[in-house]
């Protein structure tokens, strides 16, 4: 896996349980004491035992933890860049959630190698959509609900999320838009206010 | 109101058709007033509605001509102009002319490489341009890649770091924090090598150190160690250089001092100042030391640093040999060998 990922499974522990609680992981990971370079790459199998020691260190559901990884990448402050490279994908959340499927063009102009989940969208009407989306490593589906929801609520939408099944390494999820406008949202704008 | 028809070359076409395909056009009357602007170059413009304001309180023309010729301007049918709009002349634009039927002209107009600043300046969002334009794709691009080189900056930074600290323990002694043996072979091979550099190097060994050690104990010989390399430190100038190369055997290179007087004065106030007592856990410990010094001076041609090293390790063999608290000089200067200074130490038996 590239080391962003990596990278932010590693500032996803550190923001939220603290640098005690990711010496932990680390150790139970065996992995080197300065953690992971955001400018590497990594064996899948590295990216799958430092999940699983996080798993075991904060004894919670791999699927809650991916949906916390989730949003973490959408509204940590640290993260805000990332957040505006998304927001990118369009004007209103409807827009974003059309433009999904370009998500790995979008993201492999700015980083040819790092691997983006390959996502298809399906709109079923009646504001009811299904992606089905495929990753090399398990667990794009309830990381792309949690990025999702806070990505709803970065746009003002109220939205509706569930895993809908994993077949054949292809895992799906249902986005029901109840209103694409029920608050306002964060703001965004093109030009960047602050450097 | 009905939406204005524009009849083109390729037949009629509706403004908003217009307005949609080209969000930052501008229709020009033979007059050159404004017939019809497109909506992003409206709100850019920032003076209201533009239709039937002279284009020239609108446009600042630089390339290839001004408004004002406006037959030269016509001509440049289809060619790229360079233009600004009144009030923001430092965000030069991009545009295209084509020349309508009735006389007048359709510009099109694009940020050009001015994107960055103009979508912040003239606070524009992705509707403000048409889905085709990939203005919006540059702006991701760029902060994408912004991000990036941010990353690989502290990867660089982060490396040289790790490097530099790296190199820094390879070349120190940890105890002593002084040079090691490979830190003092770089040094004298550099010094060698440059014509220029005269100096002398000392081989410097403590006498009594092993009885500290056996005697007080490994902390107390560290403790000694830790000292010796303070008063080094201390007697050396910056140009000079110390390393710690064994147990209790030490380097020095000193610059431009290479007569035996020089030399002398040196070892001796080296000697002495080792020789005063070293507390150490309510009591003292005393040792002395050896030296054998060898100068750049000494040979007829440039000397190798193995050579030299050989030397100083010959010299410093025959101050031990004439008792300890004694330094030997190697070289012509027969009269400095085996000078004894210290025939008063009580533990000399």
């Amino acid at each position: 896996m590239h080391g962003m990922v990596n990278r932010a499974l590693q500032g996803f522990i550190v923001a939220n349980y603290g640098q005690d609680v990711w010496a932990e992981v680390r150790s139970v990971a065996r992995l080197p004491e300065d953690g992971f370079e955001a400018m590497h790459r990594y064996d899948h199998a590295v990216t799958l035992t430092v999940f699983g020691a996080a798993v075991d260190v904060l004894g919670k559901h791999p699927n809650a933890l991916l949906e916390d990884i989730g949003t973490y990448l959408v509204t940590d402050p640290q993260l805000e860049p990332l957040r505006r490279l998304l927001r990118f994908g369009g004007g209103t959340f409807l827009e974003f959630l059309v433009s999904l499927e370009e998500l790995p063009d979008r993201a492999r102009l700015a980083m040819p190698e790092l691997e983006m989940p390959e996502i298809m969208l399906q709109a079923e009407g009646c504001g009811l959509f299904t992606i089905a989306a495929r990753w090399p490593v398990p667990g794009i589906a309830p990381l792309l609900i949690g990025a999702l929801r806070a990505m709803a609520d970065d746009y003002g939408a109220l939205v509706f999320l569930e895993l809908a099944g994993i077949e054949g390494g292809t895992e799906r999820l249902r986005v029901r838009i109840f209103d694409i406008e029920f608050n306002e949202g964060k703001a965004f704008s093109l030009g960047q206010v602050a450097e | 109101m009905t939406a204005p028809v524009l009849d083109g070359p390729a037949g009629l076409i509706a403004a908003a058709a217009l307005d949609r395909l080209l969000p930052m056009h501008l229709l020009l009357a033979p007059d050159r007033t404004i017939r019809h602007a497109g909506p992003t170059l409206e709100k850019m413009a920032g003076r209201g509605p533009l239709a039937g304001q002279p284009a020239d309180h609108v446009l600042d023309l630089r390339r290839p001509c001004g408004l004002d010729d406006f037959d030269r301007l016509l001509a440049a049918d289809g060619e790229r102009l360079t233009l600004a709009l009144r009030g923001a002349d430092d965000l030069p634009l991009r545009g295209v002319l084509v020349r309508m039927p009735d006389g007048g002209a359709l510009i099109d107009v694009s940020l050009g490489l001015s994107f960055e600043r103009g979508v912040t300046r003239f606070d524009l969002n992705g509707s403000d341009f048409s889905p085709c334009d990939q203005t919006v794709e540059l702006l991701y691009l760029q902060e994408a890649n912004a991000v990036i080189a941010r990353l690989s900056r502290q990867l660089t930074d982060r490396l040289s770091a790790a490097r530099e600290a790296a190199e820094h323990q390879a070349l120190t002694d940890p105890l002593t924090a002084l040079a090691n043996r490979r830190a003092m072979d770089i040094e004298l091979r550099r010094l060698l090598e440059d014509p220029g550099a005269e100096f002398a190097l000392l081989h410097l060994d403590l006498d009594f150190f092993k009885q500290v050690n056996d005697t007080r104990g490994h902390a107390a010989g560290d403790h000694v160690l830790i000292e010796i390399a303070g008063i080094l430190r201390g007697d050396l100038r910056g140009m000079d250089m110390a390393a710690r190369i064994g147990g209790d055997e030490f380097l020095a290179v000193l610059r431009d001092t290479t007569t035996p007087e020089g030399i002398s004065m040196l070892a001796e106030r080296l000697i002495r100042r080792i020789e005063r007592p070293i507390p150490f856990e309510g009591r003292v410990c005393r040792v002395s030391a050896s030296i054998g010094a060898v100068a750049t001076t000494a040979y007829g041609s440039r000397p190798g640093a193995d050579l030299m090293m050989a030397d100083a390790d010959a010299a410093l063999y025959r101050a031990k040999k004439a008792g300890r608290a004694t330094f030997a000089i190697h070289g012509r200067q027969a009269e400095c060998l085996n000078r004894e200074k210290r025939a008063d130490d009580p533990r000399r038996g």
